[in-house]
């Protein structure tokens, strides 16, 4: 429980949440189950199909929230996704790796399969309409927010970091942006063995 | 008729690696531009180099072109507790005298946005820099890898 809660702690900082937000989950007074992170959504894969929460149990999971226009943390975390996916050989098919845009505007899932092609075919990428992307960010507990660019156009601030998820879908921990390209394989193991 | 191919062939793996390249305007140098190679269907790349004041004078990076993408803008990004951001510079980029200003992944960078192609490895992409007092300078991006010396350093860890 102790332990639930400073994982949820740490997951708040990394995330950038808002101090309220966290002291209020962390709080000893609520059970750590009322401040879960993730929940029902329905969204569209790259190839148009549905795809829901539930299609995610019985796996763990990594997920991570980003966009195509992005130049540096989203390719370079796709990268990183991709390399883990190789370094778990045959028990990459046993995890989820998902991709979810937070610019549905322009991601529609035929861009999403375009530009995941230059990755491992086994990353999942989600879009939707502004309002599911709205609530799936809002349950993940992910900041986005739209920048106007001067010269037209925008560019998106966004929560950096995957976050895991075991074959329940209980929260299972969270990997920040940079560092050792490979810091997600042994996390995914040990969720494996679990 | 061996010796000229293999000389051929040393040749491109040596235009293939990532050398050093420099261009001077005014009292700038200008080190090593450098672009990563995008995914498939990316619509933004970025663009990296140093410029090294050596006058007495501050000038300013103000702003560029390409024919590699519909524009190019000066940026800088940052990843503050958890969350990346990235803003525009629209007055563009100073450089004091005496000082060297590094774009590099994680920080300051070009951004060239609207790509008509993605780049890739090898990729040579022409721009022109247009700085307050030293003028403008075409300079050469190389897609590939950051280069050996550091100044690829930034946020990058391999």
């Amino acid at each position: 429980m102790r332990r639930a809660i400073w994982a949820l702690v740490g997951l708040c900082l990394l995330l950038g949440l808002t101090q309220t937000s966290c002291d209020r989950s962390a709080s000893p007074e609520k059970p750590a189950a009322t401040a879960s992170i993730g929940g029902p959504f329905r969204l569209v894969d790259q190839d148009g199909r549905s795809f829901t929460d539930k299609d995610l149990l019985g796996k763990p999971t990594a997920i991570f929230f980003g966009f195509t226009f992005c130049l540096e943390v989203c390719p370079t975390t796709l990268a990183d996704m991709t390399r883990w996916l190789a370094a778990l050989g045959p028990d990459g098919g046993r995890v989820n790796v998902v991709f979810v845009s937070i610019d549905p505007t322009r991601d529609t899932p035929s861009v999403l399969k375009h530009y995941l092609g230059s990755f491992d075919p086994r990353i999942r990428g989600l879009t939707g309409t502004e309002a599911e992307i709205d609530t799936v960010a809002r349950e993940y507990r992910v900041y986005y927010r739209k920048v106007p660019l001067p010269g037209g156009g925008y560019t998106m601030d966004h929560t950096a970091g995957v976050v895991l998820f075991d074959r329940s879908g209980q929260f299972a921990g969270a990997i920040g942006y940079g560092g050792d390209p490979n810091r997600g394989v042994g996390p995914l193991r040990q969720l494996l063995g679990r | 008729m061996r010796r000229t191919l293999l000389l051929a062939l040393a040749g491109l793996l040596v235009a293939g690696t990532a050398m050093a390249h420099e261009y001077s305007v005014g009292s700038l140098k200008i080190g090593h531009p450098w672009s990563r190679p995008t995914p498939a269907g990316a619509v933004a790349g970025g663009g990296f180099l140093t410029i090294t004041n050596t006058g007495k004078e501050p000038d300013r990076l103000l702003s560029g072109t390409t024919t590699a993408a519909d524009r190019l803008e000066i940026h800088e990004m940052s990843v503050t507790d958890g969350i990346m951001r990235m803003r525009a510079l629209p007055d563009g980029l100073a450089i004091a005298p005496g000082q060297t200003v590094k774009l590099a992944p994680g920080g300051y960078h070009i951004m060239l946005i609207g790509l008509k192609k993605p780049l890739a490895i090898g990729d040579r992409v022409p721009a022109r820099l247009k700085f307050e007092k030293a003028g403008e300078v075409k300079v050469t991006f190389l897609v590939g890898n950051p280069p050996a010396d550091g100044t690829g350093a930034g946020m990058e860890h391999h």
